[in-house]
């Protein structure tokens, strides 16, 4: 029996402990929101945080996660208003919107490091997540707007 | 388009034609219910649809009116990225005169009332233009002389606006007039194709900025794509894909070693009647990670197709042979003329060749598909953009009627036209047919690679003649690659003026709107090329690989002509003859053109002195087709390290002429991804076939553009009222021409292979 808490709730599993938290996540408990890309770690449309950090939850497995923290796309904010997710919505920044719960949740993280980050903050934090419509410029903007209200705040 | 609908009627039902058909029959009875097709909202969580009211005006089959004036549009389109639902529901609304808040949009299943169900080539807004507008136009006419019965005053004295007809002081809701009144109102054909529609400085919603429907879903964590579908009793399935794509036979399984992995069930030979999977292999798990792992130590013995030690290398020199013959392919009707007597008698001849390499599609959603039998319906549940090509390769597959099979409609993680090909729906078909339970197939990112449907390695020849001054007096473009259409829908050919069937999609770009004097536009199909892969429609298809060739050359040759790359061109887009466009899709033909690289080259600063081994290159395009013209012009300003051969890409200025922009900041977007993706396939991306199989299957090897490497980009739309044509692909032909370009005014090299590779730059820097 593995248990964790996730986005805020003691979660009990009995599963493989090999199992990748991606498939756990997605199959087992239904929160689809975090998405499958690669496998590898390599394109971040997997990103969940554990801790609050960003972590590639393809290549983490369940057994990894005991008594940890984690926090998908749909547990960031009760009413998805997260101010990573209200500038996202500003810029109008998704297209097809696959990778997006990643950067989002890459983004929450950077912007913990880097409560204002510079281009080369980003390039650095950001480089780790595909975009494949290449979304790449409002992501960077969504960045600095959201930082600029987190700041405000 | 234009030329599919001519060649097969069947898939007729979207031009105007076939709407005011279909009007004519159903128009502006009152209503019936028809929910009763499932489908998505993408505005809700899990693309849920609301209720369906008791009382619905349903004027076409595009929209309804609820008694709440609620306006539901039907889209038939996939949404992948474009917001195409709101930019079609904004068309629509605004004829209609409809509260834009009062509008929701439903992507549809298939269903044989819809016509063709295709999302590709950048049609969607230009064809459902005309369909749209006068859909809306009817359904405000219907509604505004039902307000006047109701009102009891004449149709001329009200006016409709945000879905209240006003005549005086009063006023009548859409909603209220759905519930009030009988509508019985039919348009005759005479009526319908006279509708008033409105003029473009009366629009209130087109061309004015929107927040697309899609996108809250779209980050929250709730849109639903394809991957996320969910049926009870399923099983997942992970495919071993043979060692060809053609032609492999499976000789024996040994699953023991898979026995050892919980959760495995079995592992399944396909047997397809389609021979779209030949060789294929499922193996069924009850979790998908158990999938993967099972089909890791599952041990297949396939007899492999003529294809299995086929190089990139061997498809590239058969395409050299065959552009060598002179007697082989389809030549394209560019207005006649001995091109042959003209290069006899030239001053100058300028002939050089270029080369693409294989580029795989990376849509980053893996290929799916869910699949199950249910009350006598075969249901696929998957995101797709060509329902209309697939459904009868499914149909054979299974054996049984198109009529019972329904494609279920999902968001799509990334299209770029990989999910043209629905060949990925037939295998999880299949398997579930064979266990007769719900089966989801899901392929890792390598089997999606290794599946792909890559855009064909090319090879081009140019030759240009100039008379007395350097006058262009004769161009050849000679173009050699996998014909997608040729292998997915040889029915969908159009035939040259001597006689051959050819790939439109695979040449388009090569027949372009300079006027140089006799033309000759040859397109070959590779035939090793069709054998050994699919060949795909990717992102942009033929002009992805025939504008790279056309625009380097054009600046080659205006070295030649002693010009300015962009002097030269201007003097060569006249705008006479054959290149003088035609309405309503080309007004002003080749003058469009010239416009956009003017001001492209005025915006980037063209002719003003730059710091060292940095330049500006500059290249346009008519984007798609001839007959849907979208013009484009980008100036890359490049630097490259001279010691290095690093390329940084330091800003991209491009102008656009789209005619009407429907939605703005959609249509930028779409300019922002195609202008980057193609970077992305000038610099970054680029494989090659090793034994019949591509040599990079995931993100270690394959590198796409990442967010470093996106330059400062300066997009501006031309102001303009002529018909709106397509945006998602056009900007993505020119930027790899204008950075080789770019690259040449800086360091003097000249590259003509994408991609231009780092090592490819600093051999050619080193001589």
């Amino acid at each position: 029996m593995i248990s964790f808490t996730l986005n805020g709730q003691t979660v009990s599993m009995d599963v493989d402990p090999d199992t990748p938290l991606l498939w756990v996540l997605r199959d087992d408990i239904g929160l689809t929101g975090t998405k499958f890309g690669c496998g590898i770690g390599l394109c971040g449309a997997c990103t969940v945080l554990i801790g609050g950090r960003a972590t590639r939850s393809c290549v983490t497995s369940i057994g990894m996660v005991q008594g940890a923290d984690v926090t998908t796309i749909e547990g960031l904010d009760p009413a998805g208003v997260h101010p990573v997710q209200l500038a996202w919505a500003e810029l109008q920044t998704p297209q097809c919107g696959y990778c997006q719960s990643g950067q989002i949740m890459q983004a929450v993280a950077l912007l913990k490091d880097f409560p204002s980050p510079t281009d080369e903050n980003i390039d650095a934090v950001m480089a780790g997540n595909l975009c494949r419509c290449m979304t790449y410029t409002r992501i960077r903007a969504a960045i600095k707007k959201a930082a600029a209200s987190m700041e405000t705040r | 388009m234009a030329r599919i609908q001519n060649i097969d009627d069947r898939f007729d039902a979207l031009t105007r034609r076939g709407f005011l058909a279909a009007a004519a029959g159903a128009s502006a009875l009152f209503g019936f219910p028809t929910g009763a097709w499932a489908a998505m909202n993408p505005a809700n969580a899990a693309g849920a649809l609301g209720p369906v009211p008791p009382l619905l005006f349903e004027p076409t089959l595009w929209y309804s009116i609820d008694e709440q004036g609620i306006v539901t549009v039907n889209i038939i389109r996939a949404e992948m990225g474009q917001h195409i639902g709101t930019a079609l529901a904004r068309i629509l609304a605004d004829e209609l005169e409809a509260n834009w808040d009062h509008v929701r949009v439903v992507h549809v299943d298939t269903d044989s009332k819809w016509g063709l169900m295709v999302t590709g080539g950048s049609w969607s807004v230009w064809q459902s233009w005309p369909v749209y507008t006068c859909a809306g136009a009817a359904g405000r006419i219907a509604l505004i002389e039902q307000a006047a019965i109701l009102l009891g005053v004449a149709p001329s004295d009200c006016q409709a606006r945000d879905g209240v007809v006003t005549s005086g002081a009063q006023t009548v809701s859409y909603g209220d007039i759905v519930k009030r009144g009988k509508i019985d109102r039919r348009f005759s054909p005479k009526e319908l194709a006279t509708l008033p529609i409105k003029s473009a400085s009366d629009r209130r919603l087109v061309g004015q900025p929107v927040m697309a429907l899609d996108i809250p879903p779209k980050i929250n964590g709730t849109a639903r794509y394809g991957i996320d579908a969910k049926a009870p009793g399923m099983v997942y399935a992970r495919p071993k894909i043979p060692p060809t794509r053609n032609g492999s036979k499976v000789r024996s399984i040994d699953d023991t070693g898979a026995h050892k992995v919980k959760g495995y069930l079995q592992s399944l030979v396909l047997d397809d009647p389609s021979d779209t999977v030949p060789g294929w292999v499922m193996v069924i798990a009850e979790t998908y990670p158990a999938a993967i792992r099972a089909a890791e130590l599952v041990k297949v013995d396939w007899a492999s197709g003529p294809t299995a030690h086929v190089s990139e290398k061997d498809i590239l020199d058969h395409a050299s042979r065959q552009i060598a013959d002179p007697s082989g392919g389809a030549v394209l009707d560019t207005g006649g003329g001995d091109v042959n007597a003209a290069f006899g008698a030239a001053k100058t001849i300028l002939e050089q060749t270029y080369t693409t390499s294989t580029v795989l599609h990376f849509q980053l959603e893996p290929l799916n598909a869910l699949a199950f039998e249910s009350d006598g319906i075969f249901e696929i549940h998957t995101g797709n953009q060509w329902q209309s090509l697939i459904l009868p390769t499914l149909a054979k597959a299974l054996g049984r009627p198109e009529a019972t099979i329904v494609m279920r409609t999902y968001l799509v993680g990334g299209g770029f036209g990989r999910r043209l090909n629905g060949d990925y729906a037939v295998p999880a078909a299949l398997a579930a047919k064979a266990l007769g339970k719900p089966v989801k197939m899901v392929l890792t990112r390598a089997d999606d690679a290794r599946f792909d449907s890559v855009r064909s390695p090319s090879v081009q020849r140019l030759r240009m003649a100039f008379g007395d001054d350097h006058e262009v007096t004769a161009m050849e473009h000679d173009a050699a690659a996998g014909w997608p259409t040729q292998v997915m829908a040889p029915a969908l050919m159009p035939k040259s003026q001597d006689g051959v069937a050819y790939d439109p999609f695979a040449i388009s770009g090569a027949d372009h709107w300079y006027d140089v004097g006799v033309q000759k536009v040859r397109a070959i199909s590779n035939d090793l090329a069709n054998a050994t892969f699919r060949p795909g429609w990717l992102r942009s298809v033929g002009p992805g690989w025939t504008n790279w060739a056309l625009e380097s050359f054009m600046d080659e040759a205006a070295l030649v002509a002693q010009m300015d790359p962009v002097a030269f061109r201007l003097k060569l887009l006249t705008g006479r003859g054959r290149n003088s466009g035609s309405a309503p899709d080309s007004v002003g033909g080749a003058k469009r053109q010239a416009e956009v690289v003017r001001r492209a080259a005025q915006l980037s600063g063209w002719g003003t002195p730059l710091p060292a081994t940095t330049a500006l290159g500059l290249a346009t395009s008519f984007g798609q087709e001839r007959d849907m013209p979208t013009w484009v012009a980008c100036v890359a300003r490049v630097h490259v390290g001279r010691e290095s051969g690093k390329v940084t890409v330091e800003k991209l200025t491009l102008v656009v002429d789209a005619g009407t922009i429907v939605d703005p900041d959609g249509a930028r977007a779409q300019v922002e991804g195609g202008a980057l993706w193609g970077l992305s396939l000038a610099l970054h991306e680029g494989t090659l076939f090793v034994d019949g199989q591509v040599r990079d299957t995931n993100l270690d090897t394959y590198t796409p553009l990442r967010i470093a490497d996106a330059p400062e980009l300066d997009i501006r739309f031309v102001d303009s009222v002529e018909t709106p044509v397509g945006l998602g692909e056009p900007a993505t032909t020119v930027v790899g021409p204008a950075i080789g370009n770019a690259i040449f005014r800086a360091m003097g090299v000249r590259l003509r292979r994408l991609p231009m590779t780092i090592s490819a730059v600093r051999s050619a820097i080193q001589g």
